[in-house]
This record gives structure tokens, C-alpha cells and sequence, in this order.
């Protein structure tokens, strides 16, 4: 019985870690290597590690960073920030990295994610698409390297992204990111049933109800940042996890 | 010694990454005499048959392992490593090493499940291969798996393990001395430590 992903999402800012809302603050939570190891006995499913600032720095990712993390993650483990060419990729694969995010790179030029997954394997690439919705309720996809949307339609995209060659694709709606308000449900419901391949949830989540609510939308893992990362009404930073137990109750499908 | 054969497909650092983790050192190489020389040998990988095939084959690393297999040295093959102990794919149309006779096939499922196999599953093992000794601690045991073709072993005696994705898959393999797993024990916590310490002390 294959057990549904549940995914915590790290924000990697000057080596540290940071968590922010609607891609925005970015407050300071910890040591990633630490955050890491706690993962590591909590037995996590996956874990994705995300540079907030390299595309929009336009600088590469931090190879040497990573490397540390890696080296303590023994879960899978997805990066994304700044890669945007194929040399790139094979120096993360090489330091431990298991899967690669590609967003940026992938809105401008798609056949970057063809090509690396025909060289590296489906499985392995991972578009993850933002988006927000503009003044009269429309989706749209965003842009961390301008700060603004981006004209191409979500749906057509998303879309193109499934059928590129990519194994799955992480959606992240900013606007609920850090608010832990639930995800956004007909977000996932529309993109997943016009997709083939798995959809991760990301954005909104506030506890494990809202995770089980996504996978019925249609999301086929369930990433979040906050409520794995914030304790209490107070937020006060708990690395956390649900067990196993609770999580074989909730999600087992087959 | 033990030696993970880098052919260029995939994540290596990772298995060398956890064998130290458990205690011991592990090399990478793509070089035939040190590979000769190994007294444990991984085959990882990462994409897809033909690629690892023709790597292999403009590396000359084919014959070696085969060889090493032959002759007794452990041998354990991982994801795509582990395909390719078989004769051939659906996925290509080179040949596979041929080392535990079996067709590599592609997944189909109906929705909602989706192709790549791609998390943690729970395996059945079989309690005769010596990689799964002492896993009875475990309440269940469970993997991390990502992969779209499945091996499909010619000998029921061969499977090392089960999993059900729809319908039940070979997800580890065994003959003599070579071992294959489907799933990635370098990413999968306790229960891939167990098994590689197995790997690494009990033969």
C-alpha cells in the first residue's frame, strides 16, 4: 500500500533557515543541518529544501550548503533555487540530492526540463509552479525572479509542465503561503484532474485535517511549511511530525 | 572494500553518504581494476535503461561485473541497478547484464494512481534472504520507492521481496551472492540501514 506523501518544506536564506508568509518577512527559524537530523528521527517521508533568494539573486544554488544537508538527510531529498542548466543539476544529483525543483528556468524555457529528465530520469524533476490570484480572482502564475505574474495561462502551464518530460509538480499558492488558513482546494482539484502526473500541494496548510483535505482534492503529496516547523498559538519553533501511526490511519491508499 | 560503481547515472553520494552513517566506508569509482578488486560491490542508479547500458558499455564495465558476480562477490543493485540484473526492458532495447533472468515492464495503473510509483511502500520479504534478517523488529516494514517500470523475475524462488502498487510487484531480487532492490534503502531511514548493514556484515 503506497503511503501518501507528506512533504516539509524548508526555506534556506544566508544558510539559515527562514519561514515566510506570502513569500514575504522571511523570519529566522534555525540551523538547517539541525532541522534536518530532527527530520531524520522523526522519519519524514521527504523532505524539500528551497533557496529563496538564488533565481532572484540570479546567482547559482550553493552547492556547499546543500552538500552539509545532504550529507545528513536520509530521506529523500528535493532542492530548488537557481538552477537553471543541466550542469547544474548533475552537480546536485552528485552531492546527494535526489530530486531537483525547477520553476524559474522551467517558465522560460521549457525544453530544460526535457532534456534533463530524459538525461536523469522523469522521477527525478520537479517543476513547482506558483501562483497567486490578481485582482479579479484569476489565477495567475507568479514570478520570483520579476516579483510579478507571469503572462502564460496556469492551466495551459501546468499542462505543458505534465507533459515535458517532468515527474511531478509542486503548487504553491502564495497567497495562503505561512498563513495556515487550509490549502486552496479548488486550486488543486482544477490542476490535478488536468495533469497525469502527481501533484504536490503546497500553501495554507494549518494542521493534519487540512493535509488529508488537500489529498482528497486530487494532490497526490502534501508539502507545508509552517505547521512542521511552528508549535502552539504562540508559533514558537517545534521541529515536528506526525507519527506514523497517525499518518497510516489518515492516508493509506492503494 | 566495499565500491559503488559510478557509470554516471544518479545520485551517488547518498549510498556513500549512509554506509558511513552505519560505520563504514564506501568508494566510488568507475575504475575497472578497483571494481575488480572490490569485496562488496553496489550497482546504484538513477534514469533510464538504455542510458545505463551504453554507460556501462563505453566504461567496459559490463564484463567486470559480470564476472564479479560470477565469481562470488556480493553484489547489490539498486533502483535502476537492480533492472538492470535482468535480460532486457521494456524502457530500451539494449540488453541487460542477464545476471537474474527477468523482463523489466512498465507500470500500468488505473487513476488515481500514477505513474512514477513515486513513496513509501511496505514490502514483504522473504525471510530466507539474509538482506531482511531482523527486520521481525520492525511492526512493518516500508521503503522509499520511485520508479515507473517494475522487474518481472522468472523465478518465483529469485523474489526477495513484494510490494502492491494495484497489483503485487517483485521489489527485491536474490540468486547466490547478487541482490537487487527496487526501492532506495540509502533514503529510507532505519529500515535502509538495516539493509545495507545486512548487506555489508552478513555476507
Amino acid at each position: 500500500m503506497l503511503r501518501t506523501r507528506i512533504i516539509p518544506v524548508l526555506l534556506l536564506r544566508n544558510k539559515g533557515l527562514v519561514k515566510t508568509i506570502k513569500f514575504k518577512e522571511g523570519k529566522y527559524i534555525g540551523d538547517p543541518i539541525n532541522a534536518v537530523k530532527i527530520f531524520n528521527d522523526k522519519e519524514v517521508d521527504e523532505l524539500v529544501l528551497l533557496d529563496i533568494d538564488a533565481s532572484k539573486e540570479n546567482r547559482k544554488p550553493d552547492f556547499e550548503a546543500i552538500k552539509d544537508i545532504a550529507s545528513e538527510a536520509f530521506m529523500p531529498l528535493a532542492y530548488g533555487g537557481g538552477i537553471n542548466e543541466l550542469d547544474d543539476i548533475k552537480k546536485l544529483f552528485s552531492i546527494g540530492v535526489e530530486k531537483v525543483i525547477i520553476n524559474s528556468a522551467a517558465l522560460q524555457n521549457i525544453n530544460l526540463i526535457t532534456k534533463a529528465a530524459e538525461i536523469f530520469g522523469d522521477q527525478s524533476i520537479v517543476i513547482s509552479i506558483d501562483v497567486t490570484k490578481n485582482f479579479w480572482g484569476k489565477y495567475q502564475i507568479f514570478s520570483h525572479t520579476n516579483k510579478k505574474h507571469n503572462n502564460q495561462d496556469l492551466l495551459e502551464f501546468a499542462k505543458l509542465a505534465s507533459n515535458s518530460g517532468a515527474g511531478e509538480i509542486i503548487l504553491n499558492n502564495v497567497d495562503l503561503d505561512g498563513t495556515q488558513l487550509g490549502y486552496d482546494l479548488n486550486l488543486i482539484e482544477y490542476i490535478s484532474k488536468s495533469i497525469d502526473i502527481p501533484l504536490v500541494a503546497c500553501g495554507g496548510a494549518g494542521n493534519i485535517n487540512d493535509l488529508k483535505l488537500g489529498f482528497d482534492a486530487g494532490a497526490s503529496a502534501l508539502a507545508a511549511g509552517s505547521i512542521f516547523i511552528y508549535h502552539g498559538p504562540h508559533k514558537a519553533v517545534l521541529i515536528n511530525f506526525p507519527s506514523q501511526q497517525q499518518l497510516k490511519k489518515i492516508f493509506t491508499i492503494n | 572494500m566495499i565500491t559503488i560503481i559510478d557509470y554516471g547515472m544518479g545520485n551517488l553520494g547518498s549510498i556513500k553518504n549512509i554506509i558511513k552513517k552505519i560505520g563504514y566506508h564506501a568508494e566510488i569509482t568507475a575504475d575497472k581494476n578497483i571494481i575488480a578488486n572490490a569485496n562488496k560491490l553496489i550497482l546504484p542508479g538513477v534514469g533510464s535503461f538504455d542510458k545505463a547500458m551504453s554507460n556501462l558499455q563505453e566504461l567496459d564495465l559490463i564484463d567486470i561485473i559480470k564476472q564479479k558476480a560470477d565469481t562470488g562477490t556480493p553484489l547489490l543493485g539498486i533502483c535502476l541497478g537492480m533492472q538492470l540484473l535482468a535480460n532486457n526492458s521494456e524502457e530500451g532495447i539494449l540488453s541487460g547484464l542477464g545476471i537474474i533472468p527477468g523482463i523489466v515492464k512498465k507500470f500500468e495503473v488505473e487513476a488515481p494512481l500514477k505513474v512514477p510509483h513515486m513513496g513509501w511502500n511496505e514490502i514483504v520479504y522473504n525471510k530466507n534472504c539474509v538482506l531482511y534478517k531482523g527486520f521481525e523488529i520492525f511492526e512493518e516494514t516500508r521503503f522509499y520507492f520511485v520508479h515507473s517500470y517494475f522487474y518481472s523475475c522468472n523465478h518465483n524462488e529469485q523474489v526477495a521481496a513484494t510490494t502492491t502498487y494495484q497489483t503485487p510487484f517483485t521489489s527485491s531480487v536474490f540468486h547466490k551472492n547478487v541482490y537487487g532492490v527496487q526501492f532506495h534503502p540509502e533514503k529510507s531511514h532505519k529500515f535502509g540501514m538495516l539493509l545495507l548493514k545486512n548487506f555489508i556484515e552478513q555476507l
